[in-house]
């Protein structure tokens, strides 16, 4: 359990999945710009991210790693250079039957969220978060507290961006540093406030 | 004809400066960020990514009168991995150090905008041959970026280049102290947001 805890503190602050390993920085910088916006954004990206994170690791567990098809009687089959097509599919699937779901029982959050579920599947943040719990090794339970945490990290970093940039719309740049430059600069300042996370440990 | 006239020659220039998919476009951000501790693995970088792009424009254009409309994206997806893997599997092959180092950023090439990107705005509406070019001039802009960049941040934070040592012996004696910022998160977004204003300063955007 403690083990489970670290984990999630480490990949909601100190390994946060935008700031330290940069994922998902297109979305980040396109739709910071509001505060709300950004709000929203991450809270759908925790929810895909809980859902596909743990999914993916029972598709790679149960049908892709090497000899993972000794119970249908196929123990020396090696499906492993499958991943990468198999996860990226099962991303916009599952974003896919999330969004039906949620249009059926609650058209009122799929409409707050609108365009924003269909374009979280190719955010690279959601792939990357998969290919980590691979890579890691991750068991099933280390991958459901993964995927949460890195899906609340990701959203304390936007809603955090944003409100930033929301101040600085009043400063007076230089022209040329302001927009794209000054956004970069401004994350770099973000990041570095979360590197003081750095060396917590609860185990 | 003069070859700086030909359609694929500014097809092959534009996205080096004055349509540069990083600078210019902000697009493919993430992995521009990632690879770009040490010199090496972003040349490696950006030679996967003109491989991928080049060809998954190549393949896409000649495609482009036989995928249906509304499942195009699937088909590009399906494309994109696939070439990916195989630029994956020879760099497991001929460079596993560097393909180790820059672990799951191989793969994030799927998801880089600027693959589908390009699909999307370029391939769909032109022939294989102005796709190839477009593809490769497209990797190479995004690639010397991830080159400068990482130039910088290896140069400051470990005082080498490829490895071999730059700042000289007589310096750290004398008290000169990598900047280990540099190779940390904070740094690249400080160096990028640096030299994006240096671009619009010059292109006087």
């Amino acid at each position: 359990m403690e083990a489970l805890i670290s984990l999630f503190i480490e990949s909601v602050f100190i390994n946060n999945i935008l700031l330290a390993l940069f994922l998902g920085m297109c979305t980040f910088l396109a739709c910071s710009k509001n505060i709300f916006t950004a709000h929203k954004l991450g809270l759908a990206v925790i929810f895909v991210l809980s859902i596909t994170v743990p999914t993916n690791w029972l598709i790679n567990h149960f049908l892709l790693s090497p000899g993972a098809l000794a119970w249908m009687g196929f123990p020396t089959v090696d499906l492993s250079f499958l991943h990468l097509v198999v996860f990226i599919a099962t991303i916009a699937a599952m974003v896919q039957i999330v969004e039906m779901v949620m249009e059926r029982y609650d058209p009122a959050l799929h409409s707050s969220l609108g365009i924003f579920l269909p374009l979280i599947a190719v955010n690279c943040a959601i792939l990357g978060t998969s290919l980590f719990m691979r890579e890691r090794q991750y068991n099933f339970s280390e991958s459901v507290v993964f995927g949460l945490g890195s899906g609340i990290g990701w959203y304390l970093a936007i809603v955090a961006m944003a409100a930033v940039l929301q101040k600085l719309r009043y400063a007076d740049l230089p022209k040329g540093l302001d927009g794209f430059a000054i956004n970069m600069i401004t994350t770099g300042l973000i990041a570095m406030a979360f590197m003081a996370f750095a060396g917590i440990k609860l185990s | 004809m003069k070859i700086s006239k030909t359609a694929a020659y500014k097809t092959f220039t534009a996205p080096l400066v004055s349509a540069n998919p990083i600078a210019v476009a902000v697009l493919g951000i993430c992995s521009a960020l990632a690879v770009t501790t040490q010199v090496l693995p972003s040349i490696v970088m950006m030679l996967a990514m003109t491989f991928v792009l080049a060809s998954s424009n190549v393949v896409i254009s000649l495609l482009r009168n036989y995928i249906p409309k509304n499942i195009r994206i699937i088909v590009e997806l399906v494309v994109i991995a696939s070439l990916v893997i195989l630029a994956d599997q020879l760099l497991k092959a001929f460079l596993y150090d560097v393909s180790k180092q820059l672990s799951v950023f191989v793969s994030l090439i799927v998801t880089n905008c600027i693959i589908m990107g390009r699909a999307e705005a370029f391939a769909l509406g032109n022939g294989p041959w102005l796709s190839f070019w477009d593809g490769l001039g497209n990797g190479l802009g995004y690639g010397y970026i991830l080159v400068v960049v990482s130039a910088f941040r290896e140069l400051l934070g470990a005082g080498t280049l490829l490895g071999f040592q730059i700042v000289p012996d007589a310096a750290y004696a004398a008290g000169y102290v990598d900047m280990g910022l540099m190779v940390l998160a904070p740094g690249v977004f400080i160096t990028i947001g640096l030299l994006v204003w240096l671009q619009n300063k010059w292109t006087g955007r």
